[in-house]
C-alpha cells in the first residue's frame, strides 16, 4: 500500500531529533532555546506525519494495515509492525500530545533542558512503537523501555518527594512486567512465533490461557491502573514534572487498556470470560473507591490522579462487557480521558507555575484574575464530570450501556460514579476557581499567556468537538472493535455449546 | 423553522459569551510572572478583602457602572464593552423565538404539521444509533411556546433587574445557553439526546445558581443543585440503559412501539426479578424527581434561590423544574403500561405538592416561598400524570409557567425596589409605593391560588378532579392532599401578600427609598400578568376538555376513560377546592390583617411544629446526617487506611522495608572479625560434607 515505510518514520523520527540534540552540545541558554526548538519541530513534524496515516488509513477493513515486517532475532521472532483500528487512535493522540508538553515545558524547566527534551523524544517513540509492535518481543521492548525515560523525568525533574514516587513507579510497574515476559515465553514454547496476527488466531489451551491471562493482566492492570495497585499512581503524579504528568495520564495508562484490547480479550477469549466478574468487580471498587478518596484530597494533581483511576474503571469495564458498545466505548474513553486528563494536568501546570504550590486551599477566587483559564477549567471540569456534549460523556455512556447488557450489579454500581464524580470536580472547581479573591498571595496573577493558550485552546475545542460529533473516532474503530468483538463471541459460544453437548 | 428555534439561542449565547470573555480578558491581561508584593504592601489583606467587597456589592450600587476612563480597573469593574449589544442581541433572538413558536403551535396543533428533522449523526456504535434530531409534535409545540415566550420575557426584564451588573453579556450568555438546552430537551426524538438537554439545563442551573459567585452560599447552592440533579440523572441513566438492553433502541418512536411487547417480562437485579416495565419507568422518574424537586430530592430548589430572580423565574419556575412533568408526559406510552409506576408518580406527586406547601406557611424570604410553592405545584402536575391525564398535567404546566414567572418576576421588582432585601418581616404597606407591582402579584397570587376565571383555576381543579376520578390506587390520597394544599397554597400565596403590601412598613429607610422599577421590568411583567388571567379559559377545551383528542392526536398516550370520568364529579365535591382556597384567604386576612398577634401566639404555642415546618422538615440535617458526612468519612478513611495503611503498606512500602530489614541485618552478621568468619566457614563446610555424605550416598 505504502512505498515508503512510514510506521518506521513515525516511531524513529522522534529518536533523530534526540540524537541531534545530542549531538549540538553546550550548556548556554542559546543550547537551551535551540533543544526546545529541536524538540518541537520533532513532534510537530512527527504528528503531521502520523496524520497521513489517518488520511490513508482505510477504516472499512479491520485488520492491520501499513505492515513492515522485516527479520531481526532468531527464527519467529520479527521486527513487524502496523496498525489496526483499535491502535491507530493511541498512536494520533500520542504524537498529537507531544508537541503540547513540549511547549508546557518551554519556561517551566530551566535545569537540564536539552536532557528533558532528550527524554521526551525517546519516549515518544517508545510509546509509538508500543501501540504499533506486532511481536510480542518487539512489544516487550517498547512496553518496558518506556519506563526508563519516564522514571527520569520524574526522579530528576520532579517535585521533592521524586525519588520516592519513581521508585515506586518503577518497581510497581516491573514487576507486572517480569510476570508479563513470562507468559510471553510460554506463548513463544505453545505457537513456535512471538508474532501478534498468528497468535490471535491460534488455538491456546485453556490452561494455558488461564495463566497467560493472569501474568499479562499482572502487567496491564499495574499500569492501567486498577484497584489495589492503583497506589503508585497519585504519587507519580504528584511529583512528575506537568508535561510528565500529562504523558502519564494522558498515554501510559492507556498502554494496560491496549493491552488488554490486544492481548487478553483476542488471545485468551475463554480466560477472558472468566475473569470478567474480577474485573467487573475490581472497577466498580475502582470507580467507587478512589472517588470517595478523590472527594477528599487536598492537593490538585492528587485528586485530579484519583479521578483518572476511577475513569480508568469505565474502561476496564467496557472492555471485558465483550458488547460492541463497551469495547468500542472504552477505545473511546482512554481517547477522551487522554484529551480531558491531559489538559487538566496542564491547567494544574499553570497556575503552578505561577505559584509553585498544589495545595487546594492555597487557591480560591481565580476567576477575578483569571477569566480564560476559568473558562477553560471549566470545560475540562465538566468533561471529567461526564457532562454530554463533552467527550467525556460519550465514554462513560457506552461503557455504561455495554456493561448493562451483560451484568447490570456491575453498570448499577458504576453508575454512581458519575454522582461522585460531579462531587468531587465540582469541589474542586468552586475551591480553586470561584469565591472572592482574599488571598494576598494571589492579588497579581496574571491570566494565560497566548503560549498556554496554544496548549489548551485546541484541546478544548476536541473535547466539544468530540462529545457532540465522536463519529471520526468511533468509525476508524469500529471494524476492528466488531472483528474483536465477534471472534470473542465466537469462542465463548463454541466452548459453552461444547459444554452443553457433554 | 425549527431549526432556526431551537439554535437562535445558541448563536446568542455564543455572541454574548465571546463578549463577555474578550471584555474579561481585555480587564485581566495574561502573564506567567507574579509579583511577589505582599511583604512592599504590608497590609496586602485589607485592600484585598475591600475590593472584593466591592466586586461583591457591585450589584448593590446604584453607579456602578460609571465612566471607566479613568477607574483603576482593580476597583468596581465597569461593564464589558458590549454589553448592550450583548443584552440586545440575546433578547431580540429570543423575541424572533418565541413569534416563530407560536407560530409552530398553531402549525402543528391545528394544521397537524408534526415535523422530525434528522441533523447529524452523533454516537453510532453497533445497534447503539443516536442521532442529532428535531421532533416537533403538539406536545413539543407546547413546550417551545412556554419556553421561549417566558425566556424571551425573561430577557428582556433581565436588561432592568440587571443593569447595575458588571458582568451583565455573561448573564445574557447563561440564559440563552440554558434557553438551548432547554429547547433540545423538548425537542429530543431519542433518549439520549433528551438526556443532553436534561444535563446541558442542569449545567446551565448550575452556572446561573452560581452566577455570583463570589458569595460562598451562592457557590454551595450552584453544586447542591448539580449533584442533587445528578442523584436523579443516576436513575435515568440506568433508565435509558434498561431500555436500550430491553428494546435495543433509544429512539422514541421504536420504544414506543415495542413497549407493548415488554409486558410481563422482568428483569433480573441480584437475585430480584423485577417486572421491566415498571422498574424502567421508575428509574427514569427518578430522574424526573430531581429535576422537578419532587420529594426526597427537593432539597436543592430552595437553595436555588440565590441565583439572581431572573433565574429563578426562567429555570425555577417555569421551565427547567417542569422538564420532568415533560419527560413523563413524554414517555406517556410507557408509563401507560406500568400502572404500579404510575401508582408511585401520584404518591410522590401528592406528597410534594402537600409537603412543600406546609414548609410554604412559615418561610420568610420572598424569593423561598415561591420556591416552595413551585415544588407544590410541580407535584400537582404529577398527580395528573400518574392518573394518565397527561393533557391535563401540561395544562398546568403551561398555566403556571405564566403565573409563576410573573410571580418571580414580580418578587424581583419588590426586591429590586427594596434594595436586595428579600425577608417580608421587614417589607410592609409597599403598595402605595409600587402599586403597579402590588396589581401584577395580586394577579399572579389569584392565578395560583385558583381564583375562578383566572387560569390556575381550570388546570388546578382539573386536576383534582382528575385525582378524584383515576383508578389509581393512591387516588383518593392524591384526591385529600391536593384539595388540602389548595387551602395552604391560599393561606402562604395571600400571607406574601399581605405581609409585604399591607400593614405597616416594617423598615422605614427601605421603604422611603422603594420606587417602581424600570420599564423594561414592568413590561414582562405585565405581558405575564395577562398571559394568567389568558392562558386559562381558552385553552381549556384544548388540554382538559373535548379538544384533547384533536390537539395532542399521538404525542401522550392519555388513560383512555381519565377525561369521561372527570366529568362526572358529584357535584357536591366539585367546589371543594373553591372553598379551600376561600377559606386559606380568610384565614390569611385574619392572620395578617386583622388580628397579626395570632400567628405569633401559634407559633409559641407549638413550638415544636413550627421548629419543624421553619426548618423544613430537617431534611438537610438528615441528608447531612446519613450521606454527607459519611460520605467524607468514608473517603478519608479509604484514603489514609485503605491506600495508606494498607495498600501501601502490605505492598511497596512493606516490601521495601522488609527488604531494609533482611539487609541491615546482613550487615549486622558482616563483623569484620576473622574469627566469626571462619567459624561461619567451618560449618559451611561441614554442612557441605554432610550433604555430599548422605545426598550421594542414597544413590
Amino acid at each position: 500500500m505504502t512505498t515508503w515505510p512510514i510506521l518506521f518514520i513515525v516511531t524513529f523520527l522522534p529518536i533523530v531529533g534526540a540524537l541531534i540534540i545530542y549531538v549540538s552540545r553546550g550548556e548556554d541558554e542559546a543550547a537551551r532555546r535551540n533543544s526546545r526548538w529541536i524538540a518541537l519541530w520533532t513532534t510537530l513534524v512527527t504528528f503531521a506525519i502520523s496524520l497521513i496515516l489517518v488520511w490513508r488509513f482505510d477504516p472499512a477493513n479491520p485488520d492491520f494495515q501499513f505492515v513492515e515486517k522485516a527479520s531481526w532475532l532468531a527464527t519467529g521472532i520479527t521486527y513487524h509492525m502496523g496498525v489496526d483500528g483499535i491502535s491507530l487512535p493511541f498512536v494520533i493522540l500520542t504524537t498529537a500530545l507531544m508537541p503540547f508538553c513540549i511547549i508546557a515545558s518551554w519556561k517551566s524547566v530551566t535545569i537540564r533542558v536539552r536532557e528533558y527534551m532528550m527524554a521526551f523524544l525517546l519516549l515518544e517513540t517508545l510509546m509509538v512503537g508500543t501501540f504499533c509492535a506486532l511481536d510480542l518481543v518487539l512489544f516487550y521492548l517498547f512496553f518496558e523501555g518506556g519506563l526508563i525515560p519516564m522514571f527520569l523525568i520524574i526522579g530528576v525533574w520532579g517535585g521533592p518527594r521524586r525519588v520516592y514516587a519513581s521508585f515506586k513507579f518503577f518497581l510497581y510497574t516491573l514487576l507486572g512486567s517480569v510476570l508479563m515476559l513470562l507468559a510471553i515465553m510460554a506463548l513463544y514454547w505453545n505457537a513456535g512465533t512471538t508474532d501478534i496476527p498468528t497468535l490471535m488466531h491460534a488455538a491456546v489451551p485453556r490452561s494455558l490461557q488461564m495463566w497467560a491471562w493472569l501474568a499479562f493482566f499482572a502487567s496491564f492492570a499495574v499500569k492501567m491502573p486498577m484497584w489495589p495497585v492503583h497506589t503508585w499512581l497519585p504519587d507519580a503524579h504528584v511529583e512528575a514534572p506537568t508535561a510528565g504528568s500529562v504523558i502519564l495520564a494522558a498515554i501510559l495508562l492507556k498502554m494496560g487498556g491496549y493491552g488488554f484490547l490486544r492481548f487478553s480479550l483476542p488471545m485468551f477469549p475463554l480466560a477472558s470470560h472468566d475473569f470478567a466478574p474480577l474485573i467487573f468487580s475490581l472497577s466498580v471498587i475502582a470507580i467507587i473507591y478512589t472517588s470517595l478518596v478523590a472527594l477528599m484530597q487536598e492537593d490538585i494533581k492528587k485528586l485530579i490522579a484519583y479521578s483518572s483511576v476511577a475513569h480508568m474503571g469505565f474502561v476496564t469495564m467496557g472492555i471485558f462487557a465483550g458488547t460492541m458498545q463497551g469495547v468500542a466505548g472504552g477505545v473511546f474513553q482512554m481517547i477522551s480521558h487522554g484529551i480531558v486528563s491531559g489538559a487538566l494536568f496542564l491547567c494544574v501546570g499553570i497556575v503552578y507555575d505561577r505559584m509553585h504550590t498544589r495545595e487546594i486551599t492555597a487557591y480560591g477566587g481565580l476567576v477575578n484574575r483569571m477569566p480564560l483559564y476559568a473558562l477553560v477549567f471549566m470545560v475540562f471540569t465538566m468533561a471529567n464530570v461526564g457532562l454530554p456534549g463533552t467527550s467525556g460523556f460519550v465514554g462513560e455512556f457506552m461503557t455504561l450501556i455495554g456493561t448493562f447488557k451483560v451484568s447490570i450489579p456491575t453498570a448499577v454500581f458504576a453508575t454512581t460514579g458519575v454522582i461522585l464524580s460531579a462531587a468531587y470536580a465540582l469541589w474542586l472547581y468552586r475551591k480553586v476557581i470561584f469565591g472572592a479573591l482574599v488571598k494576598s498571595s494571589l492579588i497579581s496573577i496574571k491570566d494565560l499567556t497566548f503560549r498556554e493558550c496554544l496548549t489548551l485552546m485546541p484541546l478544548a475545542a476536541l473535547t466539544i468537538l468530540f462529545g457532540i460529533y465522536p463519529k471520526p473516532v468511533l468509525d476508524m474503530s469500529a471494524a476492528s472493535v466488531q472483528q474483536l468483538v465477534n471472534n470473542y463471541n465466537t469462542a465463548v459460544t463454541a466452548v459453552k455449546a461444547a459444554a452443553l453437548l457433554q | 423553522m425549527v431549526q432556526a428555534i431551537v439554535f437562535l439561542p445558541l448563536l446568542g449565547a455564543i455572541v454574548a459569551g465571546l463578549i463577555s470573555i474578550f471584555g474579561a480578558h481585555a480587564r485581566n491581561p495574561g502573564g506567567d510572572s507574579v509579583e511577589h508584593h505582599a511583604e512592599a504592601h504590608g497590609h496586602g489583606e485589607v485592600p484585598v478583602t475591600e475590593e472584593a467587597g466591592v466586586i461583591h456589592a457591585a450589584s448593590h450600587e446604584p453607579d456602578a457602572h460609571g465612566d471607566h476612563g479613568d477607574a483603576d480597573h482593580h476597583a468596581v469593574e465597569p461593564p464589558a464593552a458590549g454589553s448592550r449589544a450583548a443584552e440586545l442581541i440575546t433578547t431580540g433572538l429570543l423575541f424572533i423565538c418565541a413569534a416563530l413558536s407560536w407560530f409552530v403551535l398553531v402549525d402543528v396543533g391545528f394544521l397537524h404539521h408534526d415535523a422530525r428533522i434528522a441533523l447529524f449523526p452523533w454516537i453510532n456504535s453497533g445497534e447503539l444509533q443516536v442521532a442529532w434530531s428535531l421532533r416537533v409534535d403538539t406536545l413539543t409545540a407546547v413546550m417551545l411556546v412556554v419556553v421561549n415566550t417566558i425566556s424571551s420575557l425573561v430577557h428582556l426584564y433581565s436588561i432592568g433587574y440587571m443593569d447595575e451588573d458588571p458582568y451583565r453579556p455573561r448573564f445574557f450568555g447563561y440564559l440563552s445557553l440554558f434557553t438551548f438546552a432547554m429547547l433540545m430537551l423538548v425537542t429530543a426524538d431519542n433518549l439520549v439526546q433528551l438526556f443532553f438537554g436534561w444535563e446541558g439545563v442542569g449545567l446551565a442551573s448550575y452556572l446561573l445558581i452560581g452566577f455570583w459567585y463570589q458569595r460562598p452560599s451562592a457557590n454551595a447552592a450552584a453544586i447542591k443543585a448539580f449533584i442533587v440533579n445528578r442523584v436523579g440523572d443516576f436513575g435515568f441513566a440506568l433508565g435509558i440503559f434498561a431500555i436500550f438492553a430491553l428494546i435495543g433502541s433509544t429512539d422514541l418512536e421504536t420504544i414506543f412501539a415495542g413497549a407493548p411487547g415488554l409486558t410481563g417480562k422482568t428483569i433480573d437485579f441480584l437475585g430480584w426479578h423485577a417486572d421491566a416495565l415498571t422498574l424502567t419507568c421508575l428509574l427514569l422518574f427518578m430522574g424526573a424527581m430531581g429535576k422537578s424537586a419532587q420529594f426526597l430530592l427537593h432539597t436543592w430548589l430552595p437553595d436555588a434561590m440565590e441565583g439572581p430572580t431572573p433565574v429563578s423565574a426562567l429555570i425555577h419556575a417555569a421551565t427547567m423544574v417542569t422538564a420532568g412533568v415533560f419527560m413523563v408526559a413524554r414517555l406517556s406510552p410507557l408509563f401507560e403500561l406500568a400502572p404500579t409506576a404510575q401508582a408511585f408518580v401520584m404518591f410522590i406527586g401528592a406528597t410534594t405538592a402537600f409537603f412543600a406547601a406546609t414548609i410554604g406557611l412559615v418561610q420568610n424570604d420572598i424569593k423561598r416561598i415561591v420556591a416552595y410553592s413551585t415544588c407544590s405545584q410541580l407535584g400537582y402536575m404529577f398527580v395528573a400524570m400518574g392518573a394518565g391525564a397527561y393533557s391535563v398535567g401540561m395544562f398546568h404546566l403551561f398555566t403556571h409557567a405564566f403565573f409563576k414567572a410573573l410571580l418571580f418576576l414580580g418578587s424581583g421588582s419588590v426586591i429590586y425596589a427594596m434594595h436586595h432585601e428579600q425577608d417580608i418581616r421587614n417589607m410592609g404597606g409597599l403598595w402605595r409605593k409600587i402599586p403597579y407591582t402590588f396589581a401584577v402579584m395580586c394577579i399572579g397570587t389569584l392565578a395560583l391560588t385558583g381564583f375562578p376565571l383566572f387560569a390556575g383555576y381550570f388546570s388546578k381543579d382539573a386536576i383534582i378532579e382528575s385525582a378524584y376520578a383515576s383508578h389509581n390506587p393512591f387516588s383518593t390520597y392524591a384526591y385529600l392532599l391536593t384539595v388540602g394544599a389548595a387551602g395552604l397554597t391560599s393561606f402562604y400565596s395571600w400571607r406574601l401578600i399581605f405581609k409585604t403590601f399591607f400593614g405597616e412598613p416594617h423598615d422605614e429607610e427601605h421603604y422611603e427609598a422603594a420606587h417602581e422599577s424600570p420599564l423594561w421590568m414592568l413590561i414582562p411583567i405585565g405581558v405575564l400578568a395577562a398571559g394568567s388571567i389568558l392562558a386559562g379559559f381558552p385553552f381549556k377545551g384544548l388540554f382538559a376538555g373535548h379538544g384533547v383528542e384533536e390537539f395532542f392526536r399521538d404525542s401522550v398516550k392519555m388513560n383512555p376513560h381519565i377525561l369521561e370520568d372527570m366529568e362526572n364529579m358529584p357535584a357536591l365535591l366539585a367546589p371543594l377546592p373553591f372553598v379551600m382556597m376561600a377559606l386559606g384567604l380568610l384565614v390569611s386576612y385574619i392572620f395578617y390583617i386583622q388580628r397579626p398577634y395570632l400567628p405569633v401566639n401559634l407559633a409559641e404555642q407549638q413550638p415544636m411544629l413550627y421548629q419543624f415546618l421553619l426548618n423544613k422538615w430537617y431534611f438537610d440535617e438528615l441528608y447531612d446526617l446519613i450521606l454527607v458526612r459519611p460520605a467524607k468519612w468514608i473517603g478519608r478513611f479509604l484514603w489514609k487506611v485503605g491506600d495508606g495503611y494498607l495498600i501501601d503498606g502490605l505492598g511497596p512500602d512493606g516490601v521495601s522495608a522488609r527488604v531494609l530489614d533482611v539487609t541491615r541485618n546482613v550487615v549486622k552478621i558482616q563483623t569484620g572479625y576473622l574469627y566469626h568468619y571462619a567459624f561461619a566457614m567451618l560449618i559451611g563446610v561441614a554442612g557441605l560434607i554432610t550433604w555430599f555424605m548422605f545426598g550421594f550416598g542414597g544413590q
